[in-house]
């Protein structure tokens, strides 16, 4: 039975922001032939609009979705996104200005772009930009599943091609507006998106918990849900637990800058001065998620997983529906739709953004370098809005042909992935000393122990370890940096004593630094004259 | 005429302890994991947490702008 007045609500925000996708292809203008114009909007966006772009390229419907739904079923270990952010924004601020500074130097538009000239070397830059699709696909196919769950919460349950048709109407908006406006698209439309999601989670967790009887009582009431559940949940942390919630911490951290879409955004900025201002602004979005996260106990307390009403949907998506059901709950109807429209349209923004930042990826680090050298911008920003465009169909016939299931898998090991791209893009901002060779075996080495750890713990990223003592439960991405770094480090000096190639390095010290004078349109390499 | 690079004198570089101290401050959570002292309904291992994100925003801020130079 379709919630009619959400729906309403719904299709008109839904309407709203379809007709920005477009317009902003005007904002700002440039040409959008230009590969640096559909991919980087021109880098040009300023702190404001960064700090919108990048919130919601950080916080995307998958992230208000699935941390409640981990703190639904689990409670403490959920939590983990909290030190995860605390953590990540001093990362950016250490790191991203640096790979600004060299990437505008150089006209880099990705991480693998920054890598074949740091290391002049072909294969390691495809296997960093071969890393970042990986990651990112299952990413934008679980974005799918977020606009999937709310449509399914207002109650648009059709069987077979019926029911998908939302999701591909929603699918051909999204595509058709990417197409046209680039970058743009989802920048101008992340300011609506941002505003959405700030009142309907401040509504939450204001209103919400005066409906139920306060914070004290809710954290109480889910802490008894929690320990009936199977496993047992708590609310606070078993002592085994912490490797795990630490190393999930900064192991999301450290990764959480090579994925292909935050380096899109970080790079789309104006300066190396808006990241800094950023990465002290962002926090306000963490403490957003904090907010979210809390939903999930907020959903317990208000026992929608045992209300009937819900059950067909907690069937279908388990622990996802817990904040769907909860605003059906407590929201009235035309407000549930305003926040499902949020959830929605904060799906798009990121799909949007890591459907560009992948064509970026393959555009730059494989047609142009492997198969059309000699392209011209005109064709490579045409292979890029082609692209973008088959990896967001690619994500829509995963989600609608393979279970969710899949999807959150490859998600997870997808995180497993892009942290060992770390040694290579982010230690390579710093210092040349390991040898492009090992860094190659290392990250091999490290995609190796990672996926196979994955599989071996059955599809969970937590792998227990143990030296003479009790198990020690960590990361998964963290033992396989370690051995990625462990092997890079052992074979750097044998790759020189063998006399192994080390190539040409594209940039100097100079690159990475600051200038004394206001940073001006460095693009074209500058002659320096001493 | 070459451009002039700039670094942050040597002792402003000290302020990127802050940072360092939002990493410390969270990564070890048997320092935090505990129901008391209670905030408003929250416990501690929860508010102590969303402590850390206001703080670290501002340590970043205060990082940046005594770390500043030409390039913002």
């Amino acid at each position: 039975m379709v919630n009619w007045p959400a729906l309403i609500v719904f299709l008109a925000l839904f309407a709203l922001v379809t007709v920005l996708g477009f317009v902003a292809a005007r904002w700002r203008a440039g040409d959008l032939n230009q590969l640096h114009e559909w991919g980087l909007g021109g880098r040009q966006f300023g702190t404001l609009i960064s700090w919108f772009l990048l919130g919601g390229d950080l916080y995307t419907a998958y992230t208000f979705i699935a941390v409640p739904a981990l703190v639904f079923g689990t409670g403490a270990m959920g939590f983990f996104a909290m030190p995860y952010t605390i953590i990540a924004y001093p990362l950016i601020f250490i790191f991203m200005p640096r790979l600004w500074r060299v990437s505008r130097r150089h006209n880099y538009i990705t991480p693998a772009d920054f890598v074949r000239g740091r290391y002049d070397s072909r294969i390691l830059a495809l296997a960093v930009a071969l890393t970042g699709i990986l990651a990112t696909m299952p990413y934008i196919a679980l974005q799918l599943v977020g606009i999937q769950v709310v449509i399914a919460a207002m109650g648009i349950n059709g069987k077979g091609i019926m029911g998908d048709l939302p999701l591909i109407i929603a699918f051909v908006i999204l595509a058709a507006y990417t197409y046209t406006s680039g970058l743009r698209a989802p920048a101008m439309i992340s300011v609506v998106k941002d505003m959405l999601i700030y009142i309907t989670v401040l509504a939450a967790v204001i209103v919400i918990p005066i409906q139920l009887g306060g914070y004290g009582h809710i954290f109480m009431a889910a802490g008894d849900a929690l320990s009936l559940s199977k496993p047992a949940g708590s609310l606070l942390l078993g002592a085994k637990s912490f490797p795990a919630y630490s190393s999930l911490a900064f192991g999301s951290a450290f990764a959480l800058f090579l994925y292909p879409h935050v380096v899109t955004g970080v790079l789309s900025s104006k300066s190396g001065g808006v990241i800094k201002r950023n990465a002290a602004l962002l926090p306000a979005y963490s403490f957003l998620l904090g907010l979210i996260a809390l939903l999930g106990y907020v959903a317990l307390a208000a026992h929608v997983n045992t209300n009937p009403a819900y059950a067909l949907g907690f069937k279908q998506y388990h622990g996802q529906f817990a904040v769907p059901a909860l605003f059906l709950n407590q929201f009235p109807a035309w407000f549930a739709g305003f926040a499902f429209a949020a959830v929605a349209i904060g799906a798009l923004v990121p799909a949007a953004i890591m459907s560009i930042a992948a064509a970026n990826l393959f555009t730059r680090n494989v047609y142009r370098e492997f198969i059309r050298p000699d392209c011209s911008e005109h064709q490579e920003a045409s292979m890029a809005k082609m692209v973008s465009l088959v990896v967001k169909l690619g994500a829509l016939i995963f989600i609608l042909g393979l279970p969710t299931q899949y999807a959150i898998n490859l998600q997870l090991l997808g995180g497993v992935w892009i942290l060992q791209t770390f040694p290579s893009v982010i230690v390579g901002l710093y210092t040349r000393w390991f040898h492009r060779t090992a860094l190659l075996a290392g990250w091999a080495a490290g995609m190796i122990t990672g996926s196979v750890m994955f599989v071996l713990a059955d599809y969970k990223v937590i792998f227990p370890i143990s030296f003479g003592g009790s198990p020690l439960p960590v990361y998964a991405a963290v033992w396989a940096l370690l051995v990625n770094f462990l092997a890079a480090a052992i074979l750097t000096p044998i790759c020189r004593a063998a006399r192994l190639g080390a190539g040409v390095d594209q940039t100097c010290p100079e690159d990475y630094e600051e200038e004394r004078e206001p940073a001006a349109d460095h693009s074209r390499s500058e002659d320096r004259q001493v | 005429m070459s451009n002039q690079m700039v670094k942050p004198a040597r002792g402003r570089r000290l302020w990127y302890l802050l940072l360092f101290l939002c990493f410390a401050a969270t990564i070890w959570p048997s320092f935090y994991n505990r129901t008391q002292p209670e905030l408003w309904g929250f416990p501690f291992f929860y508010w102590y947490q969303f402590l850390w994100i206001p703080l670290s925003g501002l340590f970043t801020g205060i990082v940046y702008l005594v770390t500043r130079t030409e390039d913002s």
